[in-house]
């Protein structure tokens, strides 16, 4: 394109203005101002409304969205409580007291809501007694635990034991108290502790 | 000074120290060979004077010696400055005077000089006025290496034989747990030093040659059979019987066999398998659920002692090393628990201590083989895990006593105990077999 022929669109716009300039507008009286559209104030209600019940649902549906993970996460929480919540043993003991199968009954339950998960049984004794033995004897507390979970339905693969018998204590005092304490399986989750669900 | 002055001296002397007036008659029991003919008895050890040592490491020598005898409960050395005085004088002169040592009423007299690596043991019978034994003993290493404490104290056990019919327990060693490591101290209480590399580790076991030891360590699938050669620190674990729980491990008396406990599920059983821990393992106990662990041999090899509560509580159990012809050893009800455990045979194959509770705290115990005749060792504080060395006279185990645990040594004859390690924690002593065999 040439110089002249790019000039020319400007030649024509500046002929067409200077028309324009010569026909001045009738001046006119300003119009009434205009009373209140019903219609369309309605229309703005209801554009607003609309915005308004939008706003709520997406406010509710993300309130429920956060108590559906909050409710999750409790479940989720509780299970895994349930499932390493420790239990205890009498002296010299592998047998399992009541609330010892209560715990173990709830661990079942989770277990089967949740197949992917593992556990490792630590059986543990108090400091009385042989070194030697209590290695023995905090082995047997573990296999007891085992023994409940399979009997009960639990596959055998899913449930590994250790015995740390008096090498791990958590109570160090020299008394019941602490022995007390000391008695006891930790269950530890092995696999599957993030999918965990609550039990149905 | 002249020979009444300084007999009143030793007199003197004699009195100062205490030194009972010893029976004659059984000095001048004199017997064929190197043995001076003094037998031991209850109450009554010979007493035998140690010459300062001329030659290299020679005040070193003399003490470990004097210290070797008086540890082994069999020797009362007779010390003191004059008596060391008098004794310098007439090893200078090379002149051993009878009359002074048998008025201190001394039986023997030691006399030692260091050539090079060698040392010239003469060992002098003051009744019979003459030398009882003459030997060369060679020593390892330079002075007060630890090769060449153990040399000493081999010696000193020799020198004790000579003496007494009886080899000394100086050079030996004990294995015990501390913290998260096994450990082993000369029985002296010197030289320790850590044998196992940092884990959870519980009981140490000693291969008769003193070579190898084993023990049980926690490993992410239970515990492992851990066997270590102590020269190279090579080690390897047990696969007679993989995973689960494997613990209390003990070599047989020839080397060759290894028993260790071994559960899974169903409680925890004896299993026998090579000293190498490798092949197949042979299955002693049928405990049916019940645990059987902390197994003993016999001298022999042919019997096995060892922890079992089929009975449903822990008692001491022997049977042959196939399982057979079990046997409970302690049926009587003795102490206020039903709880007896850990039991170690004792050399001779009379005795097997073990620990049980008496007051809600362990004590240690010997029974008898022959009539189960039961004898309480210890009484004060908590005592546990009784091992016995070589010469069956002397026990190590773990006591709180000082508020701690810690390994003692106990004389079982004259009662007198010592204290072997001083860190706090010490526990399951194991003492080796003696290192010196002749």
């Amino acid at each position: 394109m040439t110089g002249k022929t790019r000039l020319l669109p400007f030649l024509l716009l500046a002929v067409s203005a200077a028309v324009a300039c010569s026909h001045k507008p009738p001046v006119t009286q300003p119009a009434a101002t205009p009373g209140p559209n019903q219609d369309s104030i309605n229309a703005e209600n209801a554009r607003r409304d609309s915005i308004a019940r939008a706003d709520a649902a997406r406010r509710d549906s993300i309130a429920r969205a956060q108590a559906d993970a909050d409710k999750l996460r409790n479940a989720k929480d509780a299970a895994t409580k349930a499932l390493t919540q420790v239990i205890y043993f009498d002296f010299d003991s592998d047998a399992l007291k009541d609330d010892a199968r209560s715990s173990l009954d709830a661990k079942i339950t989770i277990l089967n809501a949740n197949p992917a998960v593992r556990l490792r049984v630590a059986g543990n004794t108090d400091e009385r007694g042989s070194d030697e033995y209590n290695l023995a004897l905090g082995q047997r507390r573990a296999a007891s635990a085992k023994r409940y979970l399979t009997d009960h339905g639990i596959a055998g693969d899913r449930i590994d034991i250790i015995s740390y018998g008096e090498e791990r204590p958590v109570a160090t005092g020299h008394d019941e108290s602490s022995w007390s304490q000391n008695r006891r399986d930790e269950f530890e989750i092995t696999a599957g502790a993030d999918q965990i669900k609550g039990a149905p | 000074m002249q020979l009444t002055q300084r007999l009143i001296t030793c007199a003197a002397l004699a009195a100062c120290l205490g030194v009972p007036a010893r029976a004659t008659a059984q000095q001048q029991d004199t017997t064929r060979g190197v043995r001076i003919g003094l037998t031991y008895q209850p109450g009554t050890k010979p007493g035998v004077v140690v010459f300062p040592v001329s030659g290299a490491g020679g005040d070193s020598l003399q003490a470990i010696v004097s210290r070797d005898f008086d540890y082994g409960d069999r020797i009362e050395v007779i010390g003191g400055d004059a008596v060391q005085e008098t004794a310098r004088q007439q090893a200078a002169k090379n002149a051993v005077d009878f009359t002074i040592w048998k008025s201190l009423s001394a039986a023997a007299v030691v006399q030692i000089s260091v050539t090079g690596s060698t040392a010239h043991v003469n060992v002098y019978d003051v009744s019979a006025k003459k030398v009882a034994a003459s030997h060369d003993v060679p020593l390892s290493g330079a002075p007060n290496t630890e090769d060449w404490r153990m040399s000493v104290h081999a010696m000193a056990d020799q020198i004790e034989r000579w003496i007494t019919g009886v080899r000394g327990i100086a050079a030996t060693r004990i294995l015990y747990v501390r913290g998260n490591r096994i450990y082993v101290i000369d029985a002296d209480g010197f030289g320790e030093h850590p044998v196992s590399e940092p884990g959870t580790v519980l009981a140490p076991a000693w291969s008769p040659d003193g070579r190898t030891i084993a023990y049980s360590e926690l490993v992410r699938t239970g515990w492992n059979v851990v066997i270590r050669d102590l020269a190279t620190g090579r080690e390897h674990s047990v696969t007679t019987t993989p995973g689960g729980l494997n613990i209390t491990p003990a070599f047989s008396p020839d080397g060759q066999w290894l028993c260790y406990a071994h559960g899974v599920e169903n409680g925890t059983d004896l299993y026998m398998a090579s000293a190498s821990g490798t092949g197949a393992a042979r299955r002693v106990t049928v405990g049916r659920g019940s645990d059987n662990v902390s197994p003993t041999f016999s001298p022999d090899g042919a019997r096995l002692a060892f922890t079992s509560g089929r009975a449903g509580h822990p008692e001491v159990y022997t049977s042959d090393v196939d399982g057979s012809n079990v046997a409970l050893l302690t049926p009587f009800n003795f102490g206020d628990q039903n709880y007896r455990s850990n039991p170690d045979w004792s050399p001779d194959g009379r005795l097997i201590a073990f620990q049980s509770q008496l007051d809600g705290r362990f004590q240690i115990m010997t029974i008898t083989l022959r009539d189960q005749t039961v004898k309480q060792l210890t009484s004060e504080g908590i005592n546990e895990d009784p091992t016995w060395a070589p010469d069956g006279r002397h026990l190590a185990f773990t006591s709180s006593r000082t508020g701690v645990k810690e390994i003692f040594v106990l004389d079982a004859e004259s009662g007198r105990a010592r204290q072997l390690t001083h860190d706090p924690g010490a526990r399951l002593a194991a003492w080796s077999h003696s290192t010196s065999a002749p």
